[in-house]
């Protein structure tokens, strides 16, 4: 709602020296589609829609018929041009709202857009300004609708969205997992007043309650009593205070004695808020009162949220609006009092791009014939800025924002994503072994581990692109976005939600793309391949000379020797960089001996030996020798006992993984000269699907939506998850309604440690549905 | 509190009698009700109505006479007190017998005779202790004997005056028990011992609420008495005040607003629970009214809000959206931010004291209210009765709770008030002396 004192002076104090550096907000801004602006009492909220061009690595396959010399690739790469869509949001302080415009005006070249969407206090306000800069029709949208819009937007896009503040715990910040139904759900808005909404579906929702005393009543009455204007200050102020010297207690009351108990009382409980104020003679500090002030209103909010969830039977609440944002004053206050008055059967859950939940919502208000839910979004990394919140105790200045600019900006992803259908309960899953917010000393090896091996992915980088313009300069500023984002990243674990592996990976992959280095590998990827390939029908031949028991040991060890070969793992681009000629029986000489790490072997074994599976699905991992010669003999012996297969690659690039372009070339070149492969495929018992993910790890609750079906339809019963990305970093404790193995080689000696062997050991995990918990370690 | 006024029975004291404080007198005259001094009219009337009810019970009765004849037995010496020790005011029922027998007479001891005497010819005590006449019960029964009941009320902190008295007084010698309830029976029980050579019993208060209320209610209970509520509340012009029966009270949600709020749920007499509280509650009125205006009385704060307006300091809905919030179904002139023009720094600079005041208790009351009412859903109870001493001499606020009962619950919840407003825990505690549980 609106702040008339920062609005009213914003509009005639506008600071129009300010100079907007370009290069990093409103970006793409001169091919935006579509606008919406949300005008709060501080904060200026703008969206856009843009599409951007960027570079994307395509492989095409030769004409074989015509090139059959021996040295020429087996496909040819090209780097094209896509254009793919871009939410952009960005979030500045009202005074720049005027300088914004007039960048607008400037850069808005491509538009046809005649209206801007408008929601917030402030959007009559500015109204005619923004008319007459930007020459779009202001159209005024409700606030509460737009926030709810934005809400569902980002509960159902967005992952690790939501959390629960804990202060004084390792990681402040507990990730929610998203649950795959958002409803129903509570939303408790602090704005200048509180309004609570019960949200019941994407179009249905009711304002239940609310309550005057609220985020206004904390800064008006905090500016009377402390003569303290700025609302952050009155924060700082209150976070130094404290509220037992204005308070009467429980044990003012009481004295000593413990007999409130039987009340069901503490002595610390508040009885009456400002009690000890009640006296015409005593003066009491700033901090105390703002700090009274705070717990007052907090517990307050914190007691009706708790009546209003009680009455209509919700367990989750989300807290919102400009009293919240970000504040970890506020987060902690009212966290303390949903615990107390509801004795932890609630937990207050914060978003963390609840400032952007107008702006998001009145976007998708304007964008409603385009359909935006029909998609599905993903964070973008590399553009978005990240939580900014730090904890004022630390460093009280750093909260304010004066003259940052904060972006989120999602991608629209091409294919819906959806849960795999064979997970056992969606709800509780979380794709992550290692949360690194919670486990410090992982989060100190591994973005050490990252920082380290970023020289090596600026040089692969650059040579990934000898003939394109500016590869060096390109690959330098990517250097300096993904240290900076490893920095942030150190400082404040939590800036996109919970730390792990995989968003280290994702993030260095978004920033990647965002230098127009879509494939750094793909080089190296044709390479292998066409390495691997010509050994192909060698390693078939060998295999079947063995016994059946025989044959399925070399083939699992083939699996795990192919996937030795894996750039995503220092220990190993290290070798192969300076020992090329390190082979596939080198590799296999290399594992671990049995029994390994974590040895299933013998149960895998015995399955076998009964009747076929229907279906195995299998996510693949890297290109050449890991999916030529360990993974399609594999599928061979599979298809041979009467299983359908079908292989899961990536969507895009990532690392040296197989992407499904490549795939379906290499499989077409394999089913060239392989008859088990070739009928396989013309009898539909091999197919090829994309994963919907350009990410080395494997999120198995966002997945193509093509591939649920297939997996749904072709009674699948059995799913295989290979490397470590996919089944360490990630889907070690995924449990699934189906059999399930899960192969990697850890090529890492710190996680090797960690788990207990050595580096090159083998996990080999073997789980049927019933038995999926005693696979634990 | 000064408690030299036993001495010093001067023409200003003698003058009050009849009347309370200046500053009570002055809120009197200030707000448009009368209804206090109307009020204890109708209470002395109602006293005698059921005084006489109650000696017909006696007459048709002789188990109800065996009975008391054994109560006089087992009854306590004089005098008999209950005490109501809370965060800010002390509270304290007095029972003045006026059936003492001649011979009685020659047997009480002086100390008693002269406590009696400084309690019911004075009205005030000191500087800040009152004696609430308007509320006196006059010819009780109680116990067998016959008297006036009177209230009395005076500052926690000036406590100490009052226990040097009890000191001075020898208060000890007589062997009393004195029954207190509250907080502070538990934080000063050491200091009545130290200072006064008096033993308290310490009573738990909510038991003492319960009780008193239910047994003022029922002492009171033949006429438009004890228990009223506001007829009319959403309309100022039609809104008016009407006595109620308070019959099979049960269910029914007790909410006292004393420094800060309990809210009860309660079943039968001896079935109730705490629901929850606020600390929202009359100590965040005064203590916040200090802090702004500079006030330091509760009728000083109640005085200026009477004068005030509340809309200057908070923001309407109709200030957001420039009409009623239509999709939420919210009016104009409902408060969208308690406070919420204060963030605006020409508007602190344009409102005056009484503005200030007036918000702070529209607030306050307001968030009561919507606590209240949520309670009453969860619970599933219809009725509420509101009691306490943020609510002495405030009709602002129980007419702003009536009014937000009834509409917020579209006329569901019925906001019911009490005559003896803060009075109901000394009565329980003096009940638990004459008839221990």
């Amino acid at each position: 709602m609106a702040d008339c004192e920062r609005i009213g002076r914003g509009t005639h104090s506008m600071d129009k020296s300010i100079t907007l550096p370009p290069d990093e907000i409103f970006r793409n801004l001169e091919n935006a589609k579509r606008f919406a602006i949300d005008i709060g009492g501080s904060l200026t909220k703008l969206a856009y829609y843009s599409t951007v061009q960027h570079k994307v690595a395509k492989v095409r396959s030769f004409d074989h018929s015509v090139k059959e010399t021996e040295n020429d690739p087996l496909y040819e790469i090209s780097v094209q041009e896509e254009i793919t869509a871009r939410l952009h949001f960005i979030k500045f302080e009202n005074a720049y709202i005027e300088t914004c415009l007039d960048f607008i005006k400037d850069h808005l070249v491509n538009t046809e857009t005649k209206v801007i969407k408008a929601t917030g206090g402030g959007a009559h306000k500015f109204k005619d300004l923004i008319e007459k800069k930007i020459k779009l029709k202001v159209d005024k949208e409700d606030e509460m609708t737009c926030l709810i819009k934005g809400c569902n937007f980002v509960l159902r896009n967005i992952p690790h969205e939501a959390f629960v503040y804990v202060k004084h715990a390792d990681s402040e910040f507990r990730f929610q997992n998203t649950h795959p139904d958002i409803f129903p759900y509570l939303l408790v808005n602090i704005g200048s007043g509180v309004s609570i909404v019960k949200v019941e579906s994407e179009d249905k929702f009711e304002r239940i309650g609310g309550s005057s005393i609220g985020g206004g009543t904390f800064w008006g009455l905090g500016a009377l009593l402390t003569k303290t204007k700025r609302f952050d200050e009155l924060l700082q102020l209150a976070s130094r205070g404290q509220h037992t010297s204005v308070d009467m207690l429980v044990k003012d009351i009481y004295g000593g004695s413990y007999s409130y108990a039987s009340l069901g009382l503490t002595g610390d409980l508040i009885a009456s808020s400002f009690g000890k104020s009640a006296t015409a003679d005593k003066e009491f500090s700033k901090e105390d009162m703002a700090k009274s002030l705070l717990h007052m209103i907090s517990n307050d909010i914190g007691q009706l949220a708790c009546l209003y969830a009680r009455l209509h039977n919700l367990t989750r609440v989300y807290f919102g609006g400009f009293f919240i944002r970000g504040h970890p004053v506020t987060m902690h206050t009212i966290t303390y009092s949903i615990n107390f008055f509801t004795k932890g059967e609630v937990q207050a859950l914060f978003l963390r791009h609840e400032g952007y939940l107008g702006a998001i919502g009145a976007f998708l208000k304007g964008a409603e014939e385009d359909n935006p839910n029909q998609y599905s979004w993903g964070e973008n990394y590399a553009g978005s800025s990240g939580l900014m919140s730090v904890s004022p105790d630390l460093n009280p200045m750093q909260r304010a924002r004066s003259g940052t600019f904060d972006m989120l900006e999602m991608d629209r992803l091409e294919r819906k994503l959806v849960n795999l259908p064979l997970l056992q309960d969606p709800s509780s899953y979380i794709p992550d072994t290692v949360d690194l917010t919670e486990d410090a000393l992982s989060r100190e090896y591994w973005l050490f581990c990252f920082e380290e091996a970023l020289d090596g992915v600026v040089k692969r980088a650059v040579a990934s692109q000898p003939d394109l313009p500016q590869a060096v300069e390109r690959a330098e500023k990517f250097r300096q976005k993904y240290r900076h984002k490893l920095q942030t990243l150190r400082q404040q674990p939590f800036a996109y939600g919970s730390l792990t592996v995989r968003s280290l990976l994702d993030t260095r992959e978004h920033c990647l793309n965002e230098f127009n280095f879509p494939d750094p590998y793909s080089k190296i990827k044709q390479r292998e391949n066409d390495a691997a390939l010509k050994y192909f029908q060698k390693a078939v031949k060998s295999l079947e000379k063995l016994s059946w028991e025989q044959r399925q040991f070399a083939l699992i060890k083939g699996l795990l020797a192919g996937n030795v070969f894996d750039w995503g793992a220092k220990a190993v681009s290290d070798v192969l960089e300076s020992d090329p000629e390190f082979g596939f029986e080198e590799a296999k000489r290399q594992l671990q001996e049995r029994p390994w790490l974590v040895d299933c072997f013998d149960q895998w074994i015995e399955r076998l030996k009964g009747p076929p599976h229907t279906c195995a699905l299998f996510f693949v991992d890297n290109s050449g020798i890991d999916i030529i010669l360990g993974v399609f003999p594999f599928v061979r012996e599979l298809l041979g006992r009467g299983t359908e297969v079908v292989l899961a690659s990536n969507s895009g690039p990532a690392l040296n993984d197989v992407t499904n372009n490549e795939l379906q070339i290499l499989t077409e070149r394999i089913a060239a000269m392989d008859t088990v492969i070739q009928t396989a495929i013309q009898e539909d018992r091999l197919i090829l699907v994309q994963s919907g993910s350009s990410s080395p790890c494997l999120d198995l609750s966002r997945l193509d939506k093509v591939l649920a079906t297939v997996v749904r339809e072709r009674h699948t019963d059995l799913v295989i998850i290979e490397g470590m990305g996919r089944a360490i970093h990630t889907n070690y404790y995924a449990m699934l309604t189906c059999e399930s193995l899960k192969l990697a080689v850890i090529k890492n000696s710190w996680l090797a440690e960690r788990l207990g062997g050595k580096i090159f050991s083998v996990v080999f995990k073997y789980a049927q549905p019933s038995q999926n918990q005693d696979g634990h370690q | 509190m000064e408690l030299n006024g036993y001495h010093n029975e001067d023409g200003a004291v003698a003058e009050t009698e009849g009347e309370e404080t200046g500053a009570l007198k002055q809120s009197r005259t200030s707000g448009k009700e009368t209804a206090a001094s109307f009020r204890s009219g109708a209470v002395m009337e109602n006293a005698a109505a059921g005084a006489s009810a109650q000696s017909e019970r006696r007459a048709s009765n002789t188990i109800t006479r065996q009975r008391i004849d054994s109560l006089k037995k087992n009854r306590p010496p004089f005098p008999w007190f209950g005490m109501d020790i809370g965060g800010t005011l002390v509270k304290l029922v007095y029972f003045e017998p006026k059936d003492i027998t001649a011979e009685e007479e020659q047997e009480e001891v002086e100390n008693l005779k002269s406590i009696r005497r400084y309690l019911t010819s004075n009205v005030a005590y000191g500087s800040t202790g009152i004696r609430d006449v308007h509320l006196e019960l006059k010819d009780l029964t109680l116990c067998g004997r016959t008297g006036n009941l009177h209230f009395i009320r005076f500052p926690t902190q000036d406590l100490p005056v009052f226990l040097q008295m009890g000191r001075d007084k020898h208060f000890s010698s007589l062997h009393t028990t004195l029954c207190a309830t509250g907080g502070g029976a538990y934080k000063f029980e050491p200091d009545f011992r130290m200072m006064a050579d008096l033993q308290l019993l310490k009573l738990d208060e909510l038991d003492c609420l319960i009780r008193g209320v239910l047994y003022i209610d029922s002492v009171v209970s033949s006429g438009p008495s004890e228990c009223y509520y506001f007829e009319n509340p959403t309309d100022p012009e039609r809104c008016v005040q009407r006595s109620y029966t308070l019959e099979n009270p049960y269910p029914l949600l007790l909410v006292n607003i004393g420094s800060g709020v309990s809210i009860l749920a309660v079943y039968s007499k001896d079935n109730y629970k705490r629901v929850t509280g606020t600390s929202l509650g009359g100590g965040t009125f005064l203590g916040l009214c200090c802090l702004l205006t500079g006030c330091s009385t509760f009728e000083e704060a109640l005085e200026m809000a009477s004068k005030g307006e509340s809309t200057r300091v908070d923001k309407l809905v109709r200030d957001i959206y420039g009409g009623d919030y239509e999709r939420f179904g919210l009016p104009g002139w409902a408060v969208a931010s308690s406070f919420g023009n204060m963030m605006c720094k020409e508007k602190r600079e344009s409102i005056s004291k009484e503005d200030l005041a007036r918000a702070t208790l529209v607030s306050i009351t307001n968030n009561i209210g919507s606590i209240t009412r949520m309670c009453a859903l969860n619970e599933n109870i219809e009725r509420v009765v509101f009691v306490g001493n943020f609510l002495r001499v405030n009709t602002l606020s129980m007419k702003l709770l009536a009014y937000a009962m009834d509409y917020w619950s579209k006329g569901q919840l019925k906001a019911l008030f009490l005559q003896h407003e803060g009075y109901f825990g000394a009565v329980g505690a003096l009940l638990e002396l004459l008839h221990p549980s």
